[in-house]
């Protein structure tokens, strides 16, 4: 236990983590296993962030045994995980541990955790068994096992551990070395095969600040935030959408919420979803739908209307594997283009990304505030994995966030006709709302033309408006904080990344600084339009490095943007970067820079 | 407070009337701007919503609030709109190909919704706006610019579909007849729920007179039959003509051998909907097509009370949403 307990330890180091570890064993040497007396347990905290103690509670609790559980169960925080060897748990255990029967099946256990019964050590004997290792030896494998189990629960790499085993075991005792790693990849493919798990979890590189804290999940994240947005905008929400996967959570989510003035809509498709948020938005509400990639593909003329229309809108895509019906399941970040481009003429939104789970809340709320400044849709791009992961987050003190303020025109003095597109210092037209004596207009998908909204087909209008829809958004980047870059400012590398994968860049980032590499982070939560301080970074550094999980659309927005040749790190697969394949690519750029001076000088 | 007094030119937008000299839409825009003043609503509290094609081009020449949506669609918009704002009076504009082709899905779910807008369904037949293409309620062997060999599809029948969906309130009228259609756009008006109203409405460009059997004042008395609730089914230039109810089938009879009490009584209240789909289902040439009201069921809940009395509900029950309460829900703890 105690080895595999390092084992976790120094893989969650290797992987950027901060951790801090609590052995706990018995006294004894050979202390009599299967009593309370016997345990041998090993507490370990990780985190992205410097972290200071093992951790008050646990999130999550492997036991081998009846008295393992009793007499750990205390720490383990309400909700959080519990991992049975199921195969531990029989008649002979329970005297050993003083407990009168099946602890695991009690309600007290039952209610507060979420309690997975693994037979590990079967599945270890059969996992094994080619090997033909003596029964006791093939049981004896079921640690890795386990460890195999948290491994892919927590995201870790296996190839420390591997590495570990080979270098322990292999030369003295090959077969147990091959058992060993042969159990902990086991443990690994169960934990990634069953259903039973759901989601495996990440550790996630927020800043833990005081305050008060809870866990929270991307899609409750959105939804909390849409709330948000609706209140301190005093615009009840209209939340029309289509059931698909990842982000039908965010329905069932609102719909717990029509306290909160919240109307949901499931719309017979993906189009009436987008469309009835429209119509909201048009009469004056917050109107808001949300799909994945095939259902966004459906509401891209909608959208385009929305643009056309000039109403502000929130349009949600929480992103999965394509094309097509692709992965529905797993994480991707693949639209991006589709959100960039995928409408008929030159329709530009703006998009927004959240970067973790509880950063949802905060993009959400962002995107109604640009969406109502600028009378336009805005789309969010979120992804599976944010959007079914959860984080530790920071409850907001929501008193703190500034209102957003929404105007509706009344009816004018004197007979001056209401000009509907009008713009404002931010090209924002009025939102003149219908029951408004004196403001009647006709809006449509039909250009308009300038000021008066009237129906226009002259060329030099149509001109003045595409560019004028472009600038409305391309302005936004003056309104928008400047791009932070974590680590150096300037220098040999710059790692780019954006959405869900912010905390496997800044783990990556952060492990390379600590071997003294020069790089810097710039992680975008803004993607259209840009931060207008992005190119000037882009500049600073002799390598940039684009870190997506896709085949390189920001790399093809950012070359084509500021004509700066960054690389990609891309990987399409279904699943979210490891801190250590980030790592890698790093260090071979930075070995290149490296060989290029040393190149230079010898010149 | 009384309101202004109203009058159809009040209605008219700035706009120059693009239609083709002649069509049909012309005769239904004179009666939208007649019939909205009796109704007592302002007009910026009245909306028009439409998707695409001839037709949809309506709510730019009516002096409301109005938006010329996209191509099939107009029921979403309204759907949103009406939800959020039940205050308001919406009108959906579509057409034939809008509201029963690219539009299909939407038209079905907005009626068994019951929202309470009104759709007023301009069909002539034909694709007009892409000049001349058969449409959903193109007869079979229609010859046009798509079908040169003639169409093969079977046309659907909107008054069908709509019954089909149980609509509550369905019905018909024709552009020429102009005091029937503006009798039937305020009864359309006055139902609370979805209404529909299909109106046939001449396409003189390209499909001149494909339903002058109904629109002719000529020929329309034996060609088509009025409904009128509780009224036995009597038609024909000489009101000698009736419809009758044979076992499972209606049949055209003579008054000179049928008694009036043996003619069908039309119920246009009945909750089943199983008469009224049979009035629907006559087709000319074999029977006369039915105008009026062929179904108004009242006392339905609409979707837009419903979705708002939820909230209203939710409200009362567990008091306005604390947003602070909200974020700070769950297991929490203190990092110090
Ligand atoms: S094409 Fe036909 S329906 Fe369209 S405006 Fe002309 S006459 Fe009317």
């Amino acid at each position: 236990m105690q080895l595999l307990g390092t084992q976790l330890t120094n893989t969650s180091a290797l992987a950027g983590n901060d951790v801090a570890t609590f052995p706990d064993f018995p006294a004894e040497i050979r202390a009599p296993r299967g009593t309370r007396a016997g345990v041998s347990g090993f507490q370990v905290q990780f985190a992205s962030e410097e972290i200071f103690t093992p951790g008050d509670q646990l999130d999550a609790l492997v036991v081998m045994n009846p008295a393992a559980l009793v007499t750990n169960i205390g720490d383990l925080r309400k909700g959080g995980i519990l991992i049975a060897n199921e195969d531990g748990f029989n008649e002979k255990e329970y005297k050993l541990a003083k407990v009168a029967s099946d602890p695991l099946e009690a309600e007290t256990i039952q209610e507060s955790y979420r309690v997975f019964r693994v037979p590990m050590t079967r599945l270890t004997r059969d996992a094994v068994a080619e090997l033909g290792l003596g029964n006791k030896e093939a049981e004896r494998c079921k640690n890795f096992f386990a460890m195999g189990l948290v491994y892919w629960l927590f995201g870790r790499s296996l190839e420390p551990t591997q590495k570990f085993i080979r270098d322990k075991f292999a030369k003295k005792m090959p077969e147990v070395a091959k058992a060993n790693e042969v159990a902990l990849q086991a443990g690994w493919s169960y934990g990634e095969t069953t259903e039973a798990f759901g989601l495996s979890y990440r550790v996630e590189a927020a800043h833990l600040e005081p305050g008060t804290y809870r866990n929270i999940m991307g899609n409750q994240a959105i939804a909390m935030g849409l709330i948000a947005a609706s209140s301190l905008s005093g615009k009840e929400l209209f939340y029309s959408t289509y059931p698909i996967t990842p982000a039908s959570d965010i329905l069932h989510e609102l719909t717990r919420y029509k306290n909160f003035g919240v109307r949901t809509f499931q719309a017979e498709d993906e189009i009436a979803a987008c469309g009835a948020a429209i119509g909201a938005a048009f009469g004056g509400g917050m109107g808001v739908t949300a799909s994945s990639g095939p259902g966004i593909a459906l509401k891209a003329e909608a959208m385009g209307l929305g643009v056309m229309l000039e109403l502000p809108l929130i349009v949600i895509n929480v992103q999965r594997g394509g094309p097509s019906t692709g992965l529905p399941t797993k994480t991707e970040q693949s639209d991006l283009l589709q959100a960039m481009f995928a409408r008929n003429g030159e329709a530009p939104m703006p998009i927004l990304a959240p970067q973790s789970p509880g950063d949802c809340f905060h993009i959400a709320v962002e995107a109604w505030r640009i969406a109502v400044e600028c009378m336009v849709p805005v789309m969010i791009l979120s992804d599976g994995y944010i959007a079914n992961g959860s984080e530790p987050w920071k409850i907001p003190d929501v008193s703190q966030y500034p209102r957003i303020n929404v105007v509706h025109p009344e009816m004018p003095e004197g007979d001056a006709p209401f000009m509907p597109y009008e713009r404002d210092e931010n090209l924002a037209r009025p939102w003149a709302i219908p029951g408004t004596p004196g403001l009647m207009h006709r809006v449509g998908g039909l250009e308009k033309e300038d000021r008066t909204g009237n129906i226009s087909y002259d060329p030099a209008n149509h001109q003045h408006m595409v560019n004028t829809r472009a600038r409305k958004v391309a302005e936004i980047a003056e309104r928008i904080p400047p791009q932070q870059v974590w680590g150096e400012p300037a220098g040999d590398i710059l790692l780019i990344s954006w959405g869900g994968t912010f905390g496997a860049c800044h783990s990556a980032v952060l492990a390379c600084r600590k071997a003294g590499l020069s790089v810097g982070h710039a992680h975008l939560r803004y993607l259209n339009p840009f931060p207008a301080n992005l190119g000037e970074i882009l500049h600073g550094f002799k390598t940039v490095v684009v870190a997506e999980l896709n085949s390189g659309q920001l790399r093809m927005l950012l070359r084509a943007k500021y004509l700066v040749d960054c690389e990609g790190i891309n990987k399409v697969q279904g699943k979210p970067f490891a801190v250590h394949e980030l790592v890698d690519e790093i260090k071979v750029r930075a070995k290149a820079l490296h060989a290029d001076a040393v190149h230079q000088r010898s010149h | 407070m009384t309101l202004p007094v109203l009058k159809a030119a009040d209605f008219a937008s700035t706009q120059e009337v693009r239609w083709c000299p002649g069509c049909g839409d012309y005769s239904i825009l004179a009666q939208m701007k007649k019939v909205l003043p009796d109704l007592g609503v302002p007009r910026e509290k009245i909306v028009f919503i439409s998707g695409i094609g001839c037709s949809s081009r309506f709510p730019y020449y009516m002096n409301t609030y109005g938006m010329h949506s996209i191509h099939g669609r107009a029921p979403t918009f309204a759907t949103g709109l009406k939800s959020t704002r039940p205050d308001l009076m919406v009108w959906v504009i579509t057409g034939d190909g809008d509201a029963l082709s690219i539009g299909g899905n939407h038209f079905i779910h907005l009626l068994r919704r019951n929202l309470d807008v009104n759709i007023v369904l301009f069909n002539n037949r034909i694709y007009g706006l892409t000049k001349g293409q058969y449409s959903p309620t193109s007869v079979e062997g229609q010859v046009t610019k798509s079908t040169p060999m003639g169409a093969i599809d079977h046309p659907i029948n909107p008054l069908s579909l709509a019954l089909g969906a149980e609509a509550t309130f369905v019905a018909r009228s024709i552009d020429a007849y102009v005091t029937h259609l503006g009798e039937t756009l305020k009864r359309a008006a006055e139902h609370k729920g979805t209404s529909l109203v299909e109106v046939y409405q001449n396409c003189n460009v390209f499909n001149d007179g494909a339903m002058a059997y109904a629109q002719e004042k000529g020929q329309r008395a034996d060609n088509v039959i009025e409904l009128e609730h509780g009224k036995p089914l009597i038609f024909g230039k000489d009101r000698d003509k009736g419809i009758r109810l044979i076992g499972t089938h209606l049949a055209v009879v003579s008054l000179k051998d049928t008694a009036i009490d043996d003619l069908l009584i039309h119920d246009e209240r009945d909750p089943n909907p199983s008469l009224q789909m049979m009035l629907a289902r006559m087709r000319h040439p074999e029977m006369p097509e039915p105008i009026g009201v062929l179904r108004a069921v009242a006392g339905v809940p609409t979707y837009d009370d419903q979705i708002n009395h939820q909230v209203e509900l939710a409200k009362t029950q567990r008091g306005i949403g604390d947003l602070q309460a909200l974020v700070s829900a769950g297991e929490t703890w203190v990092v110090p």
